[in-house]
């Protein structure tokens, strides 16, 4: 994020349906009608956590920890 | 017997057995037989392996018969939770799809190096399908239920060994914590639960779930049990791309040497709100005890959680992706829903919580240039009832399934060493404080555990059954 970059946006439940919608045949996934909502409703949790993540500034040198030593 | 059978601690059994007091055949046969009487109220064990205990057993009884040496846990029944191989039956990890697998052909790393020790294992243990889950509830084996109140959660995942050693079936239980999966059940259940640095422990035999996040550890009703069982399980391991390499730091004769000049601060901020207040009783007792009133904060807990959770969410589904594609219908529901929603995080997303984890651990870290141990509430409140959906704290509905882990999932993100240590602020179910130490320090958390257990504030009892 930089001085520039808008806050992350908010995902709401029909917007996180229609992302359902749209990735599970990018993925193969057949998402009984069911469970969409749940499944939209637990990407709408997702993205909030992700806003408090992508919206905290960091420096581009910080390297990521995948491999991670304590 | 000289010893209270198998709900005797770990450290007495072993010693009964040296001191040929008693054999580690009927230690296990008393276990066996406890665990056939009350297993099905309490749902801990989803496979007894009761000829491989006999035989097990009557080895250890062979080689002091013979005078030859016992190792530091002879006899000492325990269990595993059911993502770790056991040879001879499939790792089902908490799930329906995983039980159809091979049955594994080699028992997994820890348990390999408990049985070297000397211990009889006794058995699986249920768990939350995949170790998706702070509950212990599981639609395919049922719940794990707290031994201190059957009506209650086990806490998760690691229900089953939480149940396992509240109820005194086995002293000491194997479980994992990708978030808070060991700390979790040991809060609930009312016992100790050791969650070692990321890296100390093998991986090695034990099914995944956050490649990230993974560890290993023991769960008992006293430090030192805690203690006996994390010595004989460390050491580098090559077959753990993961493992630190760590030579051995054994901390069991360590755990009894005092806390002078330890630093210990209270967790403030963050891990002081969102509880009931019981659970901050529990840390000012634990803070009173060990003489500490100072408060540091640990800074953007929450975002660190958030940042746990984001994480979770992405390499977990990617590792179920092809059984979601599957076989999503023999999911549990709840496990189901939240690793679907998974597969769809962006990548950047992800790449961002790593690049915070790095940031968030710098910080941590020099916390401990002023001290050496924090402590912070382990859960926001104690056991809920099994399937209760939500929460009230401060007139404020919260679900419970998500606010379980909000303690402990910023300390297990960057890999810390904890000790959960049960505390009882009041006459109702257990509560618990993490003891929390810098990387390699588990020796810290386990002496202020101990210093706790010492002073009578922290206690594992048997659950009444």
């Amino acid at each position: 994020m930089t001085d520039a970059t808008p806050p992350s946006p908010t995902l709401d439940d029909a917007g996180a349906a229609a992302i359902v919608d749209a990735m599970a045949p990018l993925l193969g996934l057949s998402i009984d009608p069911a469970w969409r909502g749940e499944v939209a409703m637990n990407l709408v949790v997702i993205a909030n956590a992700a806003r408090l993540v992508l919206d905290f500034p960091l420096p581009d040198e910080l390297e990521p920890a995948p491999v991670f030593r304590a | 017997m000289s010893v209270r059978g198998p709900v005797g601690t770990a450290t007495e059994i072993a010693a009964a057995v040296a001191a040929g007091r008693v054999s580690a055949r009927s230690v296990t046969e008393a276990a066996l037989a406890r665990i056939e009487a009350l297993n099905s109220a309490v749902n801990a064990f989803t496979d007894v392996t009761a000829d491989r205990a006999l035989a097990k057993a009557d080895a250890v009884d062979s080689r002091r018969a013979t005078g030859q040496p016992l190792g530091p846990l002879a006899g000492v029944p325990f269990a595993a939770k059911n993502l770790f191989d056991i040879e001879g039956l499939p790792t089902r990890a908490g799930s329906k799809i995983n039980r159809e697998r091979a049955p594994a052909r080699r028992d997994g790393a820890l348990v390999r190096k408990l049985e070297e020790a000397g211990a009889v294992l006794l058995g699986g243990l249920n768990m939350g399908e995949y170790a998706f889950d702070f509950t212990g509830e599981n639609t395919h084996d049922g719940p794990s239920r707290n031994p201190h109140d059957l009506a209650h959660m086990a806490g998760g995942s690691s229900g089953g060994s939480g149940a396992a050693v509240a109820a005194g079936f086995v002293p000491i239980a194997l479980g994992s914590d990708t978030n808070g999966s060991i700390r979790v059940p040991s809060a609930f259940c009312g016992l100790f639960g050791l969650k070692p640095t990321f890296g100390r422990l093998s991986r090695a035999g034990s099914f995944p779930f956050v490649a990230s996040f993974d560890h290993l550890g023991p769960l008992a009703r006293s430090v030192d049990d805690l203690a006996l069982s994390y010595d004989a399980m460390q050491g580098p391991d090559p077959e753990d791309p993961w493992s630190a390499g760590r030579p051995p730091e054994p901390v069991a004769a360590l755990v009894g040497s005092g806390i002078s000049g330890v630093r210990i601060a209270i967790a403030g901020g963050y891990y002081a709100s969102g509880g009931e207040p019981a659970a901050y009783r529990a840390v000012a007792l634990a803070a009173e005890a060990l003489g500490t009133s100072r408060t540091v904060e640990i800074p953007e807990a929450a975002r660190a959680r958030a940042a746990a959770f984001v994480i979770t969410a992405s390499e977990g589904a990617a590792l179920h992706l092809d059984r979601l594609r599957a076989r999503p219908a023999d999911f549990d529901p709840s496990t189901r829903d939240r690793l679907l929603a998974g597969t769809m995080i962006p990548a950047a997303w992800v790449q961002k919580a790593q690049r915070f984890r790095r940031w968030y651990r710098e910080r941590v870290l020099a916390l401990f240039d002023e001290v050496d141990v924090i402590l912070a509430p382990t859960t926001p409140y104690r056991s809920p009832r099994i399937g209760q959906p939500s929460f009230v704290i401060g007139g404020v509905e919260m679900p419970v399934r998500p606010n379980i882990g909000i303690y402990t999932q910023p300390i297990s993100f960057i890999g810390l060493p904890v000790v959960a240590a049960p505390i009882r602020p009041d006459d109702g179910l257990p509560l618990s404080v993490q003891v929390i130490a810098p990387p390699w320090r588990e020796d810290l958390a386990l002496r202020v555990a101990r210093e706790l257990e010492t002073a009578g504030v922290a206690a594992a009892p048997v659950a009444r059954l």
